[in-house]
């Protein structure tokens, strides 16, 4: 980093008169307020909500009493700035044009004397209503500045909100013990009226039955627990193909659900990770 | 399982706590009412939410009280850690829109005719929706005069997203009226 001349470089008082130089140019006096580079007039001009807020800016940065506007003053500066953003083929709003006749008018009427009789009636100052419409539009500026002060939610805050896995995964209902049981009473009761009386010796596996079941739910099929069973296993098979369930519930290969009471079971593949409280597996023990 | 009924006030401000983090609207004192078979009267609901409120006063999520009941929100001093996990910052509203929603704040029912009073300026119709897409204003009637044009109103969304509970808490305004009567004595 070495050292950069940022001021330029100081003419030795040769040029008395003029207080500072830019790009060149002596200027003969500082500027009165902020100085505008020629380029950023164009977005700076843009800046305003329209006319009520560029008069503002030309009474404030003036520090113009607001009750006692100096009219010829203040309408030739507006109607410099108005010019200039012609000039740069801004898209001037009718709303710049109609202010400019409005202060001309004002003006011209504090130019003319007033007849003495209308004087008695009423001392209307021709610049009450310009002066009420800026102070409505300045306190309104002022207030949409204090509203956006405020902490808005989804910018300067959130919602605070618990996630519930409500409609993503599918809310599982309780069984216990004793549904399974009028279950499988059911079933047996099925199992009876079909019974057929051959007696035949089978070679009968509860892992067997295990796969077989595995094996129907396949594909995250769910089915009606009744549907697991095939009645003419005969009682021995149903036994065991009833065990093969529990025992599918106690290792959490299967799931096993109950909207309500008395309401048919359905049986699942279990999801690794969903929870082990669908069944109390304690006490489906076998 | 059985519902067991709550017996002491840490278990009623455990059940409210859960349903207010849990419900993504802010809940009403009528809401709440209906988590209890028991009827409170509104002192110990007040005790009741202000306890509550005070437990997670420590917390960087905080209970509120907003125009149509109670929410729990992030604090504001956390909301710029909170932006550095999205990509964007959340936008501004235009001048255009903030002085409308103003205007429409302070001095609603307005139209749009009252706006551009004001402002001096034509509304645009985008101001109007966006203002309307954020469901903080609405048409609540028609002025009866030629056009028939609509008057708009800020809603309980504005007052819950600014954290108000009525329009009341609106910061004041700068005091017009002081200045226009000296502006009055001044021509007197």
């Amino acid at each position: 980093m070495e050292p950069v001349a940022s001021e330029a470089p100081q003419t030795p008082q040769s040029e008395p008169t003029h207080v500072a130089k830019l790009y060149g140019e002596p200027l003969p006096e500082l500027p009165k307020d902020l100085y505008i580079p020629p380029d950023a007039l164009e977005v700076y001009l843009e800046s305003f909500e329209g006319p009520l807020d560029l008069l503002l800016y030309l009474i404030r940065k003036a520090n113009i009493n607001i009750l006692d506007i100096p009219m010829a003053p203040l309408t030739a500066q507006y109607l410099v700035y108005v010019e200039a953003m012609r000039a740069r083929n801004l898209e001037l709003a009718a709303e710049y044009l109609l202010m400019a006749a409005m202060l001309l008018e004002i003006k011209s009427r504090m130019l003319l004397p007033r007849p003495k009789k209308i004087e008695e009636e009423e001392a209307v100052d021709p610049r009450a209503e310009l002066v009420r419409r800026l102070l409505e539009y300045e306190q309104m500026k002022a207030a949409a500045a204090k509203i956006d002060a405020l902490p808005q939610a989804m910018r300067d805050y959130q919602w605070v909100s618990v996630w519930i896995a409500d409609a993503a995964a599918e809310r599982l209902p309780e069984v216990n013990l004793h549904d399974l049981q009028v279950a499988w009473l059911s079933l047996m009761k099925h199992a009876r009226v079909m019974q057929h009386h051959k007696v035949r010796r089978e070679e009968l596996s509860v892992r067997e039955h295990m796969s077989i079941v595995l094996r129907k739910l396949q594909g995250g099929a769910y089915l009606e627990f009744a549907d697991l069973f095939d009645l003419s296993l005969g009682v021995a098979g149903l036994v065991v193909n009833f065990l093969a369930v529990l025992e599918l519930v106690r290792e959490r290969l299967i799931e096993v659900t109950q909207r309500e009471v008395f309401a048919p079971i359905y049986v699942k593949i279990a999801q690794a990770g969903n929870g082990p409280n669908d069944v109390d597996v304690a006490t489906v023990h076998p | 399982m059985s519902t067991s009924q709550p017996y002491t006030p840490e278990e009623y401000k455990r059940i409210l706590e859960t349903a207010l983090l849990t419900t993504p609207e802010p809940l009403s004192l009528s809401d709440m009412k209906k988590l209890f078979e028991e009827e409170f009267d509104d002192d110990t609901w007040r005790v009741l939410l202000n306890d509550l409120r005070t437990e997670w006063s420590g917390r960087g999520v905080e209970l509120v009280q907003l125009a149509s009941g109670w929410r729990f929100q992030t604090r504001p001093e956390y909301q710029p850690y909170l932006d550095r996990l999205k990509n964007e910052k959340p936008p501004r509203y235009s001048r255009a829109v903030l002085e409308t929603l103003a205007i429409i704040a302070y001095r609603q029912p307005v139209t749009r005719g009252d706006i551009e009073d004001i402002r001096g300026v034509a509304v645009t119709p985008n101001v109007i929706k966006v203002l309307e897409g954020r469901g903080w204003i609405d048409t609540v009637g028609h002025r009866d005069t030629p056009g028939r044009p609509a008057l708009y109103a800020t809603t309980k969304k504005f007052l819950d997203d600014l954290r108000l509970r009525s329009l009341a808490e609106l910061p004041p305004l700068t005091e017009i009226e002081r200045v226009m009567d000296l502006a009055d004595a001044a021509q007197a």
